[in-house]
């Protein structure tokens, strides 16, 4: 048996219907701490439901979700990440204005302990925990690459910062588990360069990542582990060669062969 | 030397950075109303002989100004549309009516309550807040339209409960003979004048326009401070972000449902705040007071003054304020007399189915009321003196607009 320490997300058989319509079906998985696991598939494949799943903002049909051996289904999106799992959207969700600062310094929401008073009357703990708050999400906005724009609108940012931006939203938080989902669509290859060396950064300060990615270069890349699904269920497991060569994973992406 | 005397004044100036605040708009818009509201008050006495008319509907605008100021805790921070705020104002009016007057001596209990106004003030902020939540907790799983239905609703019902209500508050005759604020004899003590070496008597409201001008000035500042602190604190930077994202906000951490929850509270509260002061300037208070007319109106203020920034609101209030109550009813008198100066004086006068030009602009008010909001909305879309973040949304607005218009027209 494995130990349970090594695991730091366990999914048994989640499912996830709506109506007729079974968009995960039975899926299991762990990952191991300090990896980068990639979850891959179709579109249409329930990638992203999954990842929805995960952090509560659905409720599995059935199943569990255990993170560090604590069950955490069917928890609200706010405990989930309070917990220690935090993500970015495919389709980027900025604070669109507000500024990159502020949307970081949202973030770090979680971790903060400043009360409605001390809000209101601005007691000086509240002053000293809003300047290390400013000082944190602006560490963090260097750590991403775009300190420069700190006081600009999220909305004014180009695309590749948005997306940087939201990671570094993500970390803000203070996770011990990244979801990514397709954090390089649309980018250049150079910018998909880039962004494995900060998904590596963001691994080094004990962060596991687990990324939902179509891009193979990337995926095959950066990742330790992979997860194919298709049609909702898990079609494949394994290191990225593995996986590469499977039939049924080729069978998935190009359709069988007549 | 002449150096060494100009260096510490410089210096002292660069500390204060009054020119980068000055540059500021928010703090400028600040200091200048503070300065009319200053003066304002000499002004008014001067110009008008002594009569305390304008003084008395200035300190009427501040309860609006409050209500405002609430409102736009609600509805441009958080983005939450509230459509029933008066009902708080109502609340908040009607708990220091039923306890600072005889009201209560005709109801089942027979006792009359006459608590302090200073006392009832802070009782009504708490029970318009905890009805603010009382309402907040089963509807703000709602948006956008819903929500602004569901608060319609509610602003309907509080108004109409305590109009039927009747044993216990005088239903449609409304609560009079309110107390009036008195303050203790040791603050009017010492210095008060001569007569403070005998035994100095507390200090009555008495419906005194200026009294009543200062404290609401008091309470405005307070609100004011309170509100910009919030906007710049945790629990500002979560409301902005529920505004701009639910989905996002929760994912990072923000819990949805109490953040809502405290800006539907807060926002209540300051206008359970302005009720009290309503009701205690007034010495009345009356179910009509409350109507949907009122929301609306605050509802306006906001948006015209610019839907999120504080000093905006607070112009807002006061520019629409005082155009509805003050250059409004000017206007029909002022027509006449016009008429009269250029000759045509017999328009002035009643014939046939003509109501006299008096009479007829009398009629036409409101339309100059809706007049003046669509050209000032057509003129300034986003607002008086909107936030940056309103500014901006609107730009964005039009250039996708004219992206759109140039697709089209390629097309």
């Amino acid at each position: 048996m494995d130990k349970l320490d090594d695991n730091i997300l366990v999914l048994t058989n989640v499912t996830k219907r709506f109506g007729g319509l079974v968009a995960v079906d039975d899926v299991s998985l762990s990952i191991k701490r300090g990896e980068i696991f990639a979850l891959i598939g179709p579109n249409g494949a329930g990638k992203t439901t999954l990842f929805n799943n995960v952090t509560g903002l659905f409720k599995p049909t059935s199943g569990h979700v255990i993170l560090n051996g604590k069950d955490i289904t069917g928890s609200r999106p706010h405990e989930v990440a309070r917990l220690g799992i935090a993500r970015t959207f495919q389709n980027i969700r900025l604070f669109d204005y507000m500024t990159c600062l502020d949307n970081v310094r949202v973030g770090r929401h979680v971790r903060m302990h400043a009360k409605l008073w001390d809000g209101l009357f601005k007691l000086p703990a509240e002053r000293r925990e809003e300047e290390r708050v400013t000082e944190e999400a602006m560490e963090l906005l260097r750590f991403v690459g775009i300190a420069r724009q700190a006081n600009q609108y999220a909305r004014n940012l180009p695309y590749g910062q948005q997306r940087r931006l939201e990671i570094a939203r993500a970390l803000a938080t203070e996770p011990k588990l990244l979801l990514l989902d397709e954090p390089a669509a649309g980018f250049t290859p150079q910018e998909k360069v880039e962004l494995m060396a900060l998904v590596r950064k963001i691994l080094n300060r004990g962060i596991t990542v687990w990324l939902i990615e179509h891009d193979m270069k990337v995926v095959m890349g950066i990742s330790e582990r992979i997860v194919v699904l298709d049609h909702g269920e898990k079609i494949a497991e394994g290191p990225p060669e593995e996986v590469r060569t499977d039939p049924r994973v080729i069978e998935a992406y190009l359709g069988k062969s007549a | 030397m002449s150096n060494r005397v100009a260096a510490p004044p410089r210096s002292i100036l660069a500390r204060l950075r009054l020119r980068e605040r000055i540059r500021d708009r928010d703090t400028a818009i600040y200091g200048i109303l503070l300065l009319i509201a200053l003066v304002f008050p000499a002004i008014a006495l001067y110009t008008s002989d002594g009569s305390t008319y304008l003084i008395a509907l200035a300190g009427h605008a501040g309860t609006y100004v409050l209500l405002a100021i609430g409102l736009n805790v609600v509805v441009g921070f958080a983005g939450l549309l509230d459509l029933g705020y008066a009902a708080f104002f109502a609340i908040g009016a009607y708990t220091y009516a039923l306890f600072a007057s005889q009201q209560l001596l005709a109801s089942p209990i027979h006792h009359a309550y006459h608590f302090p106004f200073w006392l009832m003030m802070f009782v009504g902020l708490l029970i318009a807040a905890s009805a603010g939540a009382v309402l907040g907790f089963p509807t703000l799983r709602l948006r956008g339209d819903y929500l602004a239905i569901v608060t319609l609703g509610f602003g309907e019902i509080v108004p109409q409960v305590f109009q039927n209500f009747d044993q216990w508050t005088g239903g449609i005759n409304a609560i009079g003979g309110i107390d009036q604020p008195t303050l203790p004899a040791w603050v009017t003590g010492p210095w008060a004048g001569a007569d403070s070496i005998s035994i100095v008597a507390p200090f009555s409201f008495s419906f005194d326009p200026i009294a009543y001008y200062v404290l609401i000035f008091i309470l405005v500042s307070v609100a004011i401070v309170l509100v910009n602190n919030l906007h710049r604190s945790r629990l500002g930077r979560a409301w902005m972000a529920i505004r701009e994202d639910e989905v996002a906000a929760a994912a990072m951490g923000i819990n949805t449902v109490t953040t809502k929850l405290l800006a539907f509270a807060i926002g209540a509260s300051f206008s359970g705040f302005a009720g009290a002061y309503y009701g205690a300037s007034f010495g009345l208070v009356s179910p009509d007071d409350f109507l949907f007319i009122v929301s609306i109106t605050v509802l306006v203020m906001i948006v015209l003054g610019g839907m999120g920034s504080i000093p905006g609101v607070i112009v807002g209030a006061i520019t629409i304020y005082f155009i509805l109550n003050w250059f409004l009813p000017l206007l029909p008198p002022a027509v006449q007399s016009l008429a009269s100066s250029i000759g045509l004086g017999s328009l002035n006068a009643r014939s046939g189915d003509w109501p006299g030009l008096g009479n007829e602009t009398q009629n036409v008010t409101l339309l100059v009321f809706g007049l003046i909001l669509v050209t000032m909305m057509l003129l300034r879309p986003q607002g008086l003196f909107p936030s940056r973040v309103r500014e901006q949304e609107l730009k964005h607005a039009t250039g996708q607009e004219d992206e759109a218009a140039i697709e089209q027209a390629h097309a």
